[in-house]
């Protein structure tokens, strides 16, 4: 363990030389073995990355991952109990004042003014930078035009699609470097979601740095890279593409006419790891080389059912988590 | 009686506002029905009268035999609730929690403990039980929310969004519950976000500004808007609301 540790510390290893120049790129968030814990909870175990400019970063994982704590140091809102991080080459501890002027920051839960209205809510954050809406308006346009219909309603009576619209604009209205979006979507449904990331796509566009945490798996796909985050940990840290080329085993879909009935038979057939319901079909992860689709629908004809439709297939980015949660069981 | 729920031109209305827009279905006994709808659709507002909670302003709905205008009080004590936002003191101990909500639902006393043991024995967390709430894992508490939303054997159980945040694993665990509670008789009404999850139900119906839009079972639904998922074909319908938000 030591030895592992120290290796890739001394000494000038191309590696160092290259996290250092990014430490110290406009817009840059480097995390280097954040540890946090509450009581005897080991919220975070050790994160590091390093997210770039111009880049929407991806954490994903369920509640209790540690995503917010996460959040909650780079943001300078909550102090690490060992590794360090910087944002735009600022070490969060040290410098934390500087990057509160060089961050938006959008928590999961609401919480602009509810009894100010829109505008107010707008005017007061940008005050509070030293600076005015009209003076940042480019970069919050197209997200604005949505809610100023509403312009002088309180943002408690807003809803909620229209509440995280101006969490967003509030977010952004000192034109930062780089933007934390806790959560943004959880609860919203699938139009909106949508709606919300093709915003974030935009944002890309004008070179901010954006890290963002969603429990919705499929949003991992629109991320430029994704860290998978469980029990205080990174799973992976990749692209999504590169995540799905590293699923271990392989996938087959399965349809039959009781989908639960199959369920428990498929885990029963030999060489299968595991199997989980997927929509209308079952997703089946079998031994590399253990299996194809004939031999898997044989075994199944075998215990009695009639027709199943099995099929190879590639998977997606919730397949993929489950193969890594599951790889990482104990 | 076979009808778990059966709503005729059920609306509401707050002030000039209609959240419910005179919405009519049943729900067959035993079935699993997948609530589905866009933020502020009106599926909440829907489910609150349902579960006896809110009185429509104007038509009509049985839940298991109950009038929901006349009988609300005996409607909660037939059905189950649990949602994603509260489900269990985290304070209490796991017993605890069952102990609590298995006596406001009037189980007799006798029977508490030994269906507990089978309980906690089934999923289990015969370990856990006298552990606190607030130390067990997301995935957990949600499973042990629901057991404990069916403990009183509801002829209805109401879902509302019951998997958010929940771990892919953990969310396909849960829904091996509620297959469980429907082998014994207990009709499923469920509302999510995640629109594979509408693929487990029998029939969905999916509200747009307050009016149910479409409703049929998800192979139907996807067969009659052409898309291969039924997050296309939520989209697909979804887009024409004209609503916006919660």
């Amino acid at each position: 363990m030591a030895a592992r540790a120290s290796a890739p510390r001394k000494g000038s290893s191309p590696v160092e030389t290259d996290k250092s120049a990014r430490v110290s790129e406009k817009g840059a968030v480097v995390a280097e073995a954040l540890c946090r814990s509450y009581g005897a909870v080991k919220a975070l175990k050790g994160i590091s990355f390093a997210a770039r400019p111009g880049e929407i970063f991806g954490i994903i994982g369920p509640d209790g991952a540690g995503k917010t704590t996460l959040f909650r140091i780079l943001a300078t809102l909550l102090v690490q109990d060992s590794g360090s991080a910087s944002v735009a080459g600022l070490d969060t501890v040290r410098e934390y004042r500087k990057i509160r002027t060089l961050v938006g920051y959008m928590p999961g839960r609401f919480s602009l003014y509810q009894d100010l209205t829109v505008r107010e809510n707008l005017d007061f954050f940008a005050s509070v930078f030293g600076t005015t809406v009209e003076s940042n308006r480019a970069l919050v346009e197209d997200i604005y035009a949505q809610i100023e219909p509403f312009e002088n309603r309180r943002a408690g009576a807003l809803s909620g699609g229209m509440k995280q619209k101006l969490a967003l604009c509030c977010a952004l209205i000192h034109k930062p470097e780089v933007l934390f979006l806790d959560e943004p979507t959880t609860g919203v449904d699938p139009v909106s979601r949508r709606e919300f990331w093709d915003m974030l796509a935009r944002l890309r566009l004008a070179g901010l740095c954006v890290l963002v945490s969603t429990p919705y798996m499929d949003e991992a796909s629109l991320c430029d890279r994704v860290a998978f985050m469980k029990d205080g940990r990174f799973l992976a840290l990749e692209t999504p593409g590169t995540i799905a080329s590293r699923f271990e085993g392989e996938l087959f879909s399965v349809r039959g006419a009781s989908t639960s009935r199959l369920l428990g038979e498929l885990r029963a057939v030999p060489g299968v790891v595991s199997c989980y319901a997927f929509g209308e079909s079952n997703h089946v992860t079998a031994a590399r080389g253990s299996h194809t689709a004939e031999s898997l629908a044989a075994a199944l004809l075998g215990s009695g059912h009639r027709a199943v439709a099995v099929e190879r297939i590639e998977p997606g980015m919730e397949d993929c988590f489950m193969n890594l949660a599951g790889r990482d069981a104990p | 009686m076979s009808d778990a729920i059966k709503a005729t031109g059920l609306t509401k209305r707050f002030g000039s506002f209609t959240a419910v827009d005179h919405i009519s279905f049943t729900v067959a006994e035993g079935e699993i029905f997948g609530f589905l709808g866009a933020n502020g659709a009106g599926k909440t507002t829907a489910m609150r009268i349902l579960s006896g909670l809110s009185k429509p302003t104007e038509g009509d709905a049985l839940v298991a035999g109950l009038d929901v205008k006349r009988d609300s009080e005996r409607i909660k004590k037939t059905i189950g609730y649990m949602s994603q936002k509260f489900a269990l003191y985290d304070d209490l101990t796991v017993r605890e929690n069952i102990k609590l909500y298995a006596g406001i639902y009037g189980v007799p006393r006798a029977l508490i403990r030994p269906r507990t043991d089978e309980l906690l024995a089934r999923l289990g967390f015969l370990a856990e039980g006298d552990a606190r709430v607030s130390s067990l894992p997301l995935g957990w508490k949600q499973k042990l929310a629901f057991s404990v939303s069916v403990f009183h054997d509801p002829k209805v159980v109401f879902l509302d969004e019951p998997t958010g945040g929940v771990d892919p694993a953990a969310r396909r665990q849960f829904w091996e519950l509620i297959y469980e509670v429907v082998d014994r008789g207990i009709t499923v009404f469920v509302t999510t976000h995640y629109m594979d999850e509408a693929e487990y139900c029998d029939r969905v119906s999916i509200m747009v500004d307050g009016r149910i839009a479409a409703l049929d079972r998800p192979s139907e639904l996807k067969a009659a808007y052409g898309e291969p998922t039924m997050d296309g074909v939520f989209r697909s319908i979804a887009r024409s609301a004209k609503r916006k938000g919660d």
